[in-house]
């Protein structure tokens, strides 16, 4: 059996010119985060109808992406296929790294983050907001003893078992992630029980593209080889999950517009929302679903790694629309408050809201993508993560390997 | 949030003789029609025995009258930034059009102190809550500012507070970065007085707002909502709120 050797990466100037770009973002991060809690958030677009905006559009793409990151190595550890077992160090640690991304940006935006231990400590088990504290931290300690047990060869016998924790796990995170929207009772856009399983497999579509452009960027940069056969495996099964979004997206859509009671909320998102009917249509479906799906199978791009890799970023580009249309666009439409009459007020009511993201908002959403980044980057510096060689002969001499075992046994 | 209360004397010597002086004021102009309810001695814990209410008669609201609304920003210390997708509302004028008979109403929205409220089910630390009597408050010092209570409540009843705060009200505390509602006037409701909204409603003449203790089968309230019909907003979710409407 061809062993698969784990190196750290080289430090090169490379590195380091990435690491001070990512430094960079991370201090104009912080730099807006000053200004917006030094002032209120008064100066950002955010106001007391759009009370979530662009922060927590990052934020919520980048914890969704995070447990989606981790399938690549349950797909090796609990579904038993070998190919992937040598991806899975790297897809815990991007686990890891996106979803500490996500909590900064989602912390530093809170109006008070100086109580984040009130946060730690004071829980109401009734609110999906506590159990995700719960479930967030809980998601790093066993994503933590999942990569342990595969860099410690002594641990290597619970890998199973713990990815199989892990696994588990990340699904009853996402679930409660989504389930932040699915319980908003008040609101016409959410309140839909298909919001967790919708979340779910969001997360496997977001999470395997940030994966996938990692890997290849990584790869390339460091100079070892990928082969088709891990690439190609890996596109496919991107394929099935921008499949399966736009299943959920389908199902959501056509159960709001059988009810008449969501008419006017459908009709808002699909038809007369402007700029989220805008990003819907165009970015989320058009270039964010469709596009990638064509590049993925067609014969024509479909084994061509920019093509792979353009594909896999229109599926993150295409995410984020999908997460602002939801988060944003679903606040934008206007309560209903007294159904069967016209409302004014001097608080928006009966009124669509609308929402500007400040450049402010935007600097934290690209620090928490910079957190991310370096704290990938350094890891892969500092640790084992990365095989040498990704080269078919090594994965598929590998996993072929691997079947004659098993079939032997 | 205390250390911007006023220095030279304590808080609750402040509450207890602003409740004397607005008593003096409400009985000298003789608004107090109905005696609401004996000051709770302090010492005293909230009981779930009361359950304060209000009920609006939206016939006797007029459309040009903001009164109420006034009256909550003066006792509250609520100020205008003159930003008002920012500025803190906690109780507002809508006007309602009927869209199938064009029925014209006009009525107070403000925080509906819900039985089961939804703010306080969604509130990661519990700073959303409701007392025994049924005033749904939040906890300003757990508050952590996720607003998370504003995207749950299906009255828009909930401010964020986007700036600091300057001269507030010793009994109205308020922070920054935090979020606020109509506490029903909570501390004069403690002491046995009727919110500012009330007392400013019936002092323009309308009296619109009847406020009590919904437990209390003798109270005006109580009569009044046994009696007639009344409406509770988006009555479907079931949250049974204590602030009630008739005229809609």
């Amino acid at each position: 059996m061809k062993k698969v050797r784990f190196t750290q990466i080289e430090g090169g100037q490379g590195f380091w010119a990435l690491l001070a770009i990512l430094g960079a973002v991370i201090v104009a991060g912080l730099g807006a985060v000053y200004y917006m809690e030094h002032n209120g958030h008064w100066v950002t677009g955010m106001n007391n109808q759009i009370v979530w905006g662009m922060p927590h559009v990052f934020a919520i793409f980048l914890i969704v992406a995070a447990s989606g990151a981790l399938n690549v190595a349950s797909i090796g550890s609990v579904f038993g296929k070998t190919m992937y077992k040598p991806l899975a160090p790297l897809s815990g640690l991007l686990a890891i790294t996106l979803l500490a991304g996500g909590l900064a940006v989602l912390v530093l935006d809170l109006g008070r983050p100086d109580r984040l231990i009130v946060a730690m400590t004071t829980y109401n088990f009734k609110s999906i907001f506590a159990w995700n504290v719960i479930l967030y931290t809980g998601f790093m300690v066993i994503v933590a003893a999942y990569l342990w047990t595969m860099l410690d060869r002594s641990m290597k016998k619970f890998s199973g078992k713990v990815g199989f924790v892990a696994f588990l796990w990340r699904l009853i995170l996402t679930t409660g992630t989504g389930s932040i929207f699915g319980f908003l009772v008040s609101r016409q856009a959410f309140d839909e029980a298909i919001m967790a399983p919708m979340f779910v497999v969001m997360s496997f579509s977001f999470g395997l593209a940030a994966f996938l452009l990692v890997l290849m960027v990584t790869y390339r940069m460091t100079e070892r080889p990928l082969g088709d056969a891990v690439l190609f495996r890996l596109k496919n099964l991107l394929g099935v999950f921008v499949g399966g979004v736009l299943y959920f997206v389908l199902a959501y859509h056509l159960m709001n517009l059988y009810a008449t009671e969501h008419h006017g909320v459908e009709a808002f998102i699909l038809r007369d929302g402007g700029i989220f009917t805008a990003l819907f249509w165009v970015v989320q479906i058009g270039l964010g679903s469709l596009l990638p799906l064509a590049l993925l199978y067609h014969p024509a791009t479909s084994k061509s790694r920019s093509m792979i890799a353009t594909a896999a970023a229109l599926v993150i580009l295409g995410g984020f629309a999908q997460v602002y249309v939801i988060v944003i666009g679903g606040q934008a439409y206007p309560m209903t408050i007294f159904p069967g009459f016209e409302a004014t007020s001097s608080f928006a009511d009966g009124a669509v809201n609308s929402y500007s993201p400040t450049l402010a908002e935007v600097l934290l959403g690209f620090a928490g993508i910079a957190i991310t980044l370096a704290a990938t980057a350094v890891a892969l510096k500092l640790l084992r993560f990365l095989p040498e060689s990704l080269g078919d002969e090594q994965v598929v001499a590998k996993a072929e390997d691997s079947a004659a075992v098993k079939a032997a046994a | 949030m205390s250390e911007q209360m006023h220095p030279d004397f304590s808080r609750r010597e402040f509450l207890s003789q602003s409740a004397k002086l607005a008593a003096g004021v409400s009985l000298a102009s003789g608004v107090m029609l109905y005696g609401v309810a004996e000051a709770k001695p302090s010492a005293e814990a909230v009981t779930s025995k009361v359950r304060w209410g209000m009920l609006i008669d939206t016939n006797k609201c007029s459309s040009g009258c903001d009164a109420c609304v006034k009256g909550c920003n003066e006792w509250n210390g609520l100020k205008d930034h003159g930003r008002p997708q920012t500025d803190a509302q906690w109780i507002r004028k809508v006007d309602l059009r009927n869209k199938g008979t064009g029925s014209v109403h006009s009525l107070p929205m403000m925080c509906q102190h819900c039985e089961k409220p939804p703010c306080a089910d969604v509130c990661p630390t519990g700073a959303s809550f409701k007392r025994a009597d049924g005033i749904v408050l939040v906890d300003k010092h757990i508050c952590i500012g996720c607003r998370y209570c504003i995207m749950a409540c299906p009255y828009k009843a909930r401010s964020f507070i986007h700036e600091d705060v300057t001269d507030q009200r010793p009994h109205a505390p308020r922070g920054k970065g935090t979020v606020e509602a109509c506490t029903m006037c909570v501390t004069r409701v403690d002491e046995g007085q009727r919110p500012a909204c009330v007392e400013a409603c019936n002092t323009d003449g309308h009296k619109a707002i009847i406020f009590g203790d919904l437990n209390d089968p003798n109270s005006e309230i109580a009569q009044t909502v046994k009696t007639y019909a009344t409406t509770a907003i988006r009555a479907d979710l079931g949250l049974n709120p204590g602030v009630r409407y008739r005229g809609i």
